[in-house]
This record gives structure tokens, C-alpha cells and sequence, in this order.
């Protein structure tokens, strides 16, 4: 009885964890580049959320497969990210950190609001995207949807650690932070690869809007200040910058939820926060991070 | 007093003006490089000998003047295609990758154009076999010298035309700027323009055709080599004698 | 030298004098009609939210650090004097006395809680500390949700003291504390470490000792803030001090200006009578807020006072002043 609790509580951890780490994996990418905390970032998802919660019944009505909605969400959320970073970031990209940082939280209530004056402040639920059942293995049970969305997020870390690695593209996005007049140098376009790195994560988000709709489909518009904290979380504990960084984080930050939620229900954010502190004092990179020294 | 390039310019600044801030930086100022020419740039700290290679790569921009490298005016190019036009840079204070490793640091030198990365790699290695010896290591733990003859190697990558050097002699010791010197003499004879900015007018003066001292802003001094080691004024504010 | 330091002083006491004699007038001849106690409501509110935005600001502006977990402090004080005013009731202590040993107990437990937070915190800077504390105020949201003397979810049943008059004048002292704090040799030191800081601990300043100091004051007074709210609200949720109310916070101080006190009065009472003001448009309400909030880093990114202090006695200079050139002329 007690191994098999174990056991469904390692899958949800799981499940939880794959999703923080998609939104992780866009807050460590922006990050990584520019270092600012994108605080907007989670409510990418809920514009993800929103556009699958529209898309999915026309997708329907046109008899194509539903989760082909999901490539007009990462259109849309790849468009708002690079919306909010050429209107909002870069013009204040020089005027230091607390700028920067004010100006994200600021796009991030604004968002919120915008939502609330579009779409309402009433909940919506998403349509099931997949319709996959749920195997029982003894007394575990064991959503198969929750085995894709574990999937979908480890190939997507395995497919982006491959594209800054080996890739062009992904290489200047690795050199942009390091430094920008020498990437300029050799012939990068630092404002453009920003503008691509904001895609890319913003796109992400929206593939987490789809994991985290098939397992919660409910759509509100402060959705994504919740995860995105979570995540954030997620992406600090593991190393902020570090790809494997957000997986590691993601499942950590799902796999504590999931386990304090079993002993204590009411104290799981406390112990989330608690790791984040401990791990900061000890180790402010991340378990993962590089140790470079803050540069002053 | 003015010298005859041999050949048509390669690189001509006419009437170039820079601003830093609202304050004149650098103030017409005129240079013309020759094909295969290695000229020096001298002059004491803050004239600007900085300031005006990045605006000619356009990291800053020109007040006032023009900036032709090989016919393109370089005022009108973004920074990032200067690479595409064969001007490569190596800045001072070196500007490597630290966290990428000696190879990706080459590699990155043909960003802007990949073909025939490979045989340009091995020249390099073979120009620095220090470099090839330590190609999988992070770009960071080189000591100071080594990352000088990366970021050369890098510059090298990209097949330039012309190197704008920026004191390649900070901070290293003096055995090692000797070497660093040699490499650019072997650059030079290799048939790439340079523009060489140093503090170190002695060393400059030694291995450069010609020379241009930048003085607060402005060129007040212009000549062979040989003619500037013996000037007075030269010699009594650059070479110590 | 001491006689005109004492001049000034004497006007600034004149002018807060001035403004509450007209605002206590307004309330007492009824202007405002059937709306006065709302109204009254609004100024009580502006009065608390000063002392947390500047309070705030004495860590942001005068240190130079982020804090994302000011909401945090505020909660320890609002809970902190709703349970000893609690525990004092009927013990035959009167009204006004009452209130000001609660504002007292949440300052000092708000103050402690900023010692504790601040020496292990204060050790980072600049993102990772503006994680680390607002990980701290949602670790201390989340015990006061847990916590049986804070009543779980609600606490509710808190002894209405803070009224306008005595929320004005806590306002002022706090405030004007804050002021001589900046002014003190203590504030100077703390600005030569926001300056640099490895200059500042080369020349023998205790770097740390500081810095915890400057956030324990910054805490107690938002503590303060907190204890005026507790009791003025008379019930609240753990929730009201969440994440996104640091955040409003902190954007008050950048708006009115990091390192102006002057800006956070001036910017928080804005900002407490607008939403009030633009009742109507209660939708649009946090849309133009965060439009504002982007709008002031693009075009102020000081925010709008920047570092400039108002001065009463600036201000006359400058009207005598110009009133002897004309004569002159």
C-alpha cells in the first residue's frame, strides 16, 4: 500500500514536473541571454491557454486532429514574446536591472488584465485534447496522458540542449551573453538572436499551456502568475542559465509538491520556497549553475 | 611630410568625428591604409585610439566623416555584417567566449560564413600549436596569452582582408608580447592588412610600415616608421629617450 | 547653522499642522456629505500605504537592493498587533493606548522577523535577493495560513483603532524618522555602500551590520504600516499580502522615485486615491496601472521624483526670494 502511494506520487511528481520544466526552460533561456527575470513569462501560458481553449473547437469543427491547435498557439505566444520584448524590454535593456525588472512585473500585471477585460474573470475549461486511458498497474494508476506530457517534455530539453549546442543559431545564442561586442565581432545579430531566444521560449510556453490543459483543463486569466512563479522556482533551483538546469529544477519543485501535499497539505509552497532558499544560500547558481561570481 | 600609400587604400577615414557623451571625442580625423600595409596607431591613454576603432566597426557611431573599407562606406553598415565585408576586430582586452572551449571559440569565427571552416581550423592550430594543444578546454582557464593568440586565431578565421588590433600587448609579459608581435608580423607578410593600436610605441614602431600618433582626439603626427622613431617629439614623449 | 535647522523645522510642523487642520475641517463641516466616512476611509488608507512605500524605500533607493518580499513584513506587524491588542482587550487600557502598543508589538515583531530574514538574505544581492525575499514572505504567508492564533484563513474580530486622525499622525512621525534615518550619519554610510560597496568595507564599515540594520528599520516600519491596516480592516486573509502586493508596492516606490521620500508620499497617496477615484473603471484600473508603471521606466526610469526631496523651507526661499527681485526691479 505505502510502495504504491510511493509510486503514484512519483508519477504525478512526474507529471507536475515535466510541465514547471517547459516553463522553467523559457525562463532560463531569457535569462541565460539577458539577465532578467521575464516575470511575464508565465502568463505566456495562459495566452496559450486561452488560444487552445478557442482553437481547439475549430480544429474540431474542421475535423482536424484537436492538438493541432497547439501550433497556432505557439504562433501566437512565439508573436506576444517578441511583442513584449521589442516594445517593452529593449527599450529599457540599458537602463539597468531594477528597470528591467520593474518593467517585467508591470507586463505581467498587464497581461493578467488584459485577459480579465478580453476573456472575463469566470474560469474556462479546455476540451480534452487527448482522449488516451488510463492503465491500471496494481493499485497505481497510470494516465497515459501523463506518460506523454513526461515525454513530450523530455524530448523537447533533449531537442533544445541539441540546438544550442550543435546549431548555429544555438551557438550564438550561447555567446551572446558572454560577450556582446565579440558576438557582434564575428558577424551575430544581438538584437535579433534576443528577439529569436523570446520566440523560442514564448513558443515553449505554449507546449507547457498544452501539457498543463491536459491534465488541469481549466483556463484563468491568472494562471500563469501561479506556475510561473513555480517554475521560476524551478529554473533558479536547478541553475538559472542552465538547460539541464530546468529540467532537473522542474521535476524536483513537481516531485516535493506532489509528496508534501501527501504528509502536509497546507505547507508544500513553504518547503518549495524553503529549498529555494537553502539552495541560494548554499549554492546561488543553481545545483546545476556554473559558479561565475555575481558581476557587479 | 605626408606619405604616398603605394597602393590604393584599403581602409580611408576622411574627416571622421566622434561624440562620447556630448564631448568631442576624436576630431577630424584622417587615415589612409594601403593593401598589405601594417600601420601603427600610437598615442597616450584616453586620445581615442579606442573609440575610433570601434566606431570604424561599428560598435559607436560617427558624428561626422566617412569610414570606406574596399569601397563599402562603414558608417551606413550595421556592426554585425562588418565581419561579411573581410574587416575583422580583436579588441582590447581580448573579448573571447570563457565558456566555450577553444575549438567552439574558432568555430565562431566563421559565423558569418562556414565554408572552409575546417582547413582554416588546422592553419590556425598549426600558426599556434598552444591553441591546438588545448582545443577541448574552456576558453576561460587560458592564461592571458594564450586568450591574445585565441582571439587572433579567431579574428583569423574569418579569412580577413585587414586586422584592427587593439593593444595586443596589455597586460602580458614582455616575452610574450614579443611573440604576440611575431604572430602579427606573420600575419602581415601573409599578405592581411593591419591597423595596429598600441600603447607600446616602441614595439609598435618596430614592426610597422607607417604610423599615425593620436593625440587627444586628433592626428598630430604622421609617417614612416623609421621617420617617427627619429622625431624629437616622438621620441621625447612615446620612447623614453 | 542650528537656529535655521530648527526654523525649518519648526515650518515643516506648521504646514503638516496646516494640512490636517484643513482635512480634519473638510470631515468635521461635513462637505463631503453621506461620503465622508468613505472619504475618510481612503486618506486612512494612503496614510498606511505612505509609511509602507517609504519604508520600502529606505531599502530600494537609500541601499540600492531589490525587495520583492515587503508584503511579508507588513503581514508579521498586521498580525503581530492584531493578536496583542487582542490579548490587552478589556485589561482596562484606553483606546489610544491600546493602539499605540499594537503599532509598537508589529513594528518590533515585524522589526525582529527583518533581522532574521536580513542576515542570512542579505548575504546575496541584486536578483538572487529579490528571489530570496520573496521566498521568505511567501514561507511567512504560508504559516499564518497554517497557524492556529492567526485563525487560519481568516482573522477577523480585530478592534476598529485606527482611525484618521491617529493613522495621519503615525504617518508623520514615521515619515519624518525616516527623514533624519536618511539624513543621519547611518544614512550616509548606507548610501556609500550602495555606492560601492567594496569601498565602503575597505574603509572599516561593517557592511553587513548595516545593511541588516537598514532592513530591520525598513521592516519595523512596515510593520507599522501593517499594524494601522490589521486595524483598520478589522479582518484579513493571509492572501492580502501576497506576491503581488510587494510587487504594487515596489512599483510605488519606483514610480514616485527610488531614493525620494518626498516621491513615495507623494506617490502612494496617488496611487491609494486613484483606484478609488476611478471607481467606474474598475477593469481598466491595473491595465492603466501597468501601462503607467511602463510608460515611467521608458521615459523616467529614476521614476518621477528621481532624488528630489521637497522642502518646505527650499520653497519659501525661492517665493521671498523672487518677491525681493521685484522689489528690487
Amino acid at each position: 500500500m505505502a510502495a504504491s502511494l510511493f509510486v503514484q506520487g512519483l508519477i504525478n511528481g512526474l507529471n507536475q514536473g515535466a510541465i514547471y520544466a517547459l516553463i522553467a526552460l523559457g525562463y532560463t533561456m531569457v535569462y541565460g541571454i539577458i539577465r532578467m527575470i521575464n516575470f511575464a513569462h508565465g502568463d505566456f501560458i495562459m495566452i496559450g491557454a486561452y488560444t487552445l481553449f478557442y482553437t481547439i473547437p475549430l480544429m474540431v469543427n474542421a475535423g482536424m486532429p484537436a492538438w493541432m491547435a497547439v501550433i497556432i498557439a505557439i504562433v501566437v505566444c512565439a508573436l506576444v514574446g517578441v511583442l513584449v520584448e521589442i516594445l517593452a524590454y529593449k527599450p529599457v535593456r540599458k537602463a539597468g536591472s531594477m528597470s528591467a525588472l520593474i518593467t517585467a512585473l508591470a507586463m505581467s500585471i498587464f497581461l493578467e488584465n488584459l485577459a480579465m477585460v478580453l476573456f472575463g474573470a469566470k474560469p474556462h475549461n479546455v476540451q480534452a485534447i487527448f482522449q488516451l486511458p488510463t492503465v491500471r498497474v496494481g493499485s497505481v494508476s497510470l494516465p497515459l496522458n501523463v506518460l506523454l506530457t513526461i515525454a513530450i517534455g523530455l524530448l523537447i530539453m533533449l531537442g533544445m540542449q541539441f540546438f544550442v549546442k550543435k546549431t548555429n543559431l544555438g551557438k550564438a545564442m550561447r555567446a551572446v551573453p558572454q560577450d556582446k561586442d565579440a558576438s557582434t565581432l564575428v558577424g551575430i545579430n544581438v538584437d535579433r538572436i534576443i528577439t529569436l531566444t523570446f520566440a523560442i521560449g514564448s513558443g515553449l510556453a505554449a507546449v507547457a499551456a498544452l501539457m498543463y490543459c491536459s491534465t488541469y483543463p481549466r483556463v484563468t486569466n491568472d494562471m500563469g502568475s501561479m506556475m510561473g512563479m513555480k517554475a521560476f522556482i524551478a529554473a533558479v533551483l536547478g541553475g538559472i542559465g542552465v538547460i539541464p538546469g530546468a529540467m532537473l529544477g522542474g521535476i524536483l519543485v513537481g516531485l516535493i509538491e506532489i509528496f508534501v501535499k501527501l504528509f502536509a497539505p497546507g505547507w508544500y509552497e513553504a518547503v518549495t520556497y524553503g529549498t529555494l532558499i537553502v539552495i541560494l544560500l548554499v549554492k546561488p547558481s543553481g545545483i546545476l549553475g556554473k559558479n561565475l561570481g555575481e558581476k557587479v | 611630410m605626408a606619405v604616398e600609400t603605394k597602393t590604393a587604400p584599403v581602409l580611408r577615414c576622411q574627416h571622421l568625428g566622434i561624440q562620447f557623451g556630448g564631448l568631442k571625442a576624436v576630431d577630424d580625423f584622417n587615415l589612409e591604409i594601403g593593401e598589405s600595409e601594417l600601420v601603427g596607431l600610437i598615442g597616450p591613454n584616453g586620445a581615442g585610439k579606442t573609440t575610433t576603432l570601434r566606431t570604424i566597426t561599428g560598435l559607436e557611431k560617427a558624428a561626422s566623416g566617412s569610414i570606406v573599407f574596399d569601397g563599402h562606406d562603414l558608417t551606413k553598415i550595421t556592426p554585425s555584417k562588418i565581419i561579411t565585408l573581410k574587416l575583422a576586430y580583436v579588441p582590447e582586452g581580448r573579448h573571447i567566449f570563457p565558456q566555450m572551449t577553444v575549438a567552439e571559440n574558432l568555430e565562431m569565427g566563421t559565423y558569418a560564413d562556414k565554408a572552409g571552416m575546417a582547413g582554416t581550423m588546422e592553419d590556425v592550430y598549426a600558426r599556434f600549436p598552444r591553441l591546438s594543444e588545448r582545443r577541448r578546454q574552456l576558453a576561460g582557464t587560458l592564461s592571458g596569452g594564450e586568450q591574445q593568440m585565441l582571439a587572433v586565431g579567431r579574428a583569423l578565421m574569418a579569412k580577413p582582408k585587414m586586422i584592427l588590433m587593439d593593444e595586443p600587448s596589455m597586460g602580458l609579459s614582455p616575452l610574450l608580447v614579443q611573440e604576440i608581435f611575431d604572430i602579427i608580423q606573420e600575419v602581415n607578410r601573409a599578405g592581411i592588412t593591419v591597423l595596429l593600436v598600441e600603447q607600446n610605441a616602441k614595439m609598435a614602431l618596430s614592426i610597422s610600415n607607417r604610423a599615425y600618433v593620436l593625440e587627444t582626439g586628433t592626428i598630430s603626427i604622421e609617417g614612416s616608421a623609421a621617420e617617427l622613431m627619429d622625431d624629437p617629439r616622438v621620441k621625447k614623449a612615446y620612447l623614453g629617450q | 547653522m542650528g537656529k535655521k535647522i530648527r526654523i525649518s523645522y519648526l515650518l515643516n510642523a506648521v504646514g503638516v499642522t496646516l494640512i490636517f487642520a484643513v482635512l480634519s475641517g473638510l470631515f468635521s463641516a461635513g462637505v463631503f456629505g453621506t461620503s465622508t466616512t468613505y472619504i475618510q476611509g481612503i486618506c486612512t488608507t494612503a496614510c498606511y500605504t505612505i509609511i509602507m512605500v517609504a519604508s520600502l524605500n529606505l531599502v530600494v533607493g537609500f541601499m540600492g537592493e531589490f525587495s520583492l518580499g515587503h508584503a511579508g513584513f507588513v503581514s508579521v506587524g498586521a498580525y503581530a498587533s492584531a493578536i496583542v491588542s487582542g490579548l490587552l482587550t478589556g485589561k482596562g487600557l484606553p483606546d489610544l493606548g491600546l493602539f499605540l502598543v499594537a503599532l509598537l508589538a508589529g513594528g518590533l515583531a515585524a522589526g525582529v522577523m527583518g533581522v532574521l530574514v536580513g542576515i542570512p538574505a542579505l548575504r546575496l544581492r541584486g536578483d538572487y535577493l529579490a528571489i530570496v525575499t520573496m521566498a521568505f514572505a511567501e514561507i511567512i504567508r504560508v504559516c499564518f495560513c497554517n497557524f492556529a492564533i492567526t485563525g487560519g484563513k481568516t482573522m477577523s474580530g480585530i478592534l476598529k483603532l485606527s482611525t484618521f486622525p491617529r493613522a495621519f499622525w503615525v504617518m508623520v512621525v514615521c515619515v519624518s524618522i525616516m527623514f533624519l534615518f536618511v539624513r543621519s550619519k547611518f544614512g550616509r554610510t548606507i548610501r556609500a555602500i550602495r555606492e560601492d560597496y567594496i569601498a565602503a568595507s575597505a574603509s572599516g564599515i561593517n557592511v553587513t551590520f548595516y545593511k541588516v540594520m537598514t532592513f530591520a528599520i525598513s521592516a519595523f516600519f512596515a510593520g507599522i504600516g501593517g499594524s494601522i491596516y490589521a486595524h483598520y480592516m478589522t479582518a484579513m486573509i493571509p492572501t492580502n499580502f501576497n506576491f503581488a502586493y510587494s510587487a504594487e508596492l515596489l512599483s510605488e516606490v519606483i514610480i514616485g522615485g527610488t531614493g525620494s521620500l518626498t516621491g513615495s508620499v507623494i506617490g502612494a497617496a496617488f496611487l491609494s486615491v486613484l483606484p478609488e477615484a476611478m471607481r467606474d473603471f474598475a477593469t481598466y484600473r491595473m491595465l492603466a496601472y501597468s501601462v503607467v508603471l511602463v510608460l515611467v521606466m521608458l521615459f523616467r526610469p529614476g521614476g518621477i521624483f528621481g532624488h528630489w526631496e521637497f522642502s518646505l523651507t527650499h520653497l519659501l526661499d525661492k517665493i521671498t526670494r523672487r518677491e525681493s527681485v521685484k522689489e528690487g526691479a
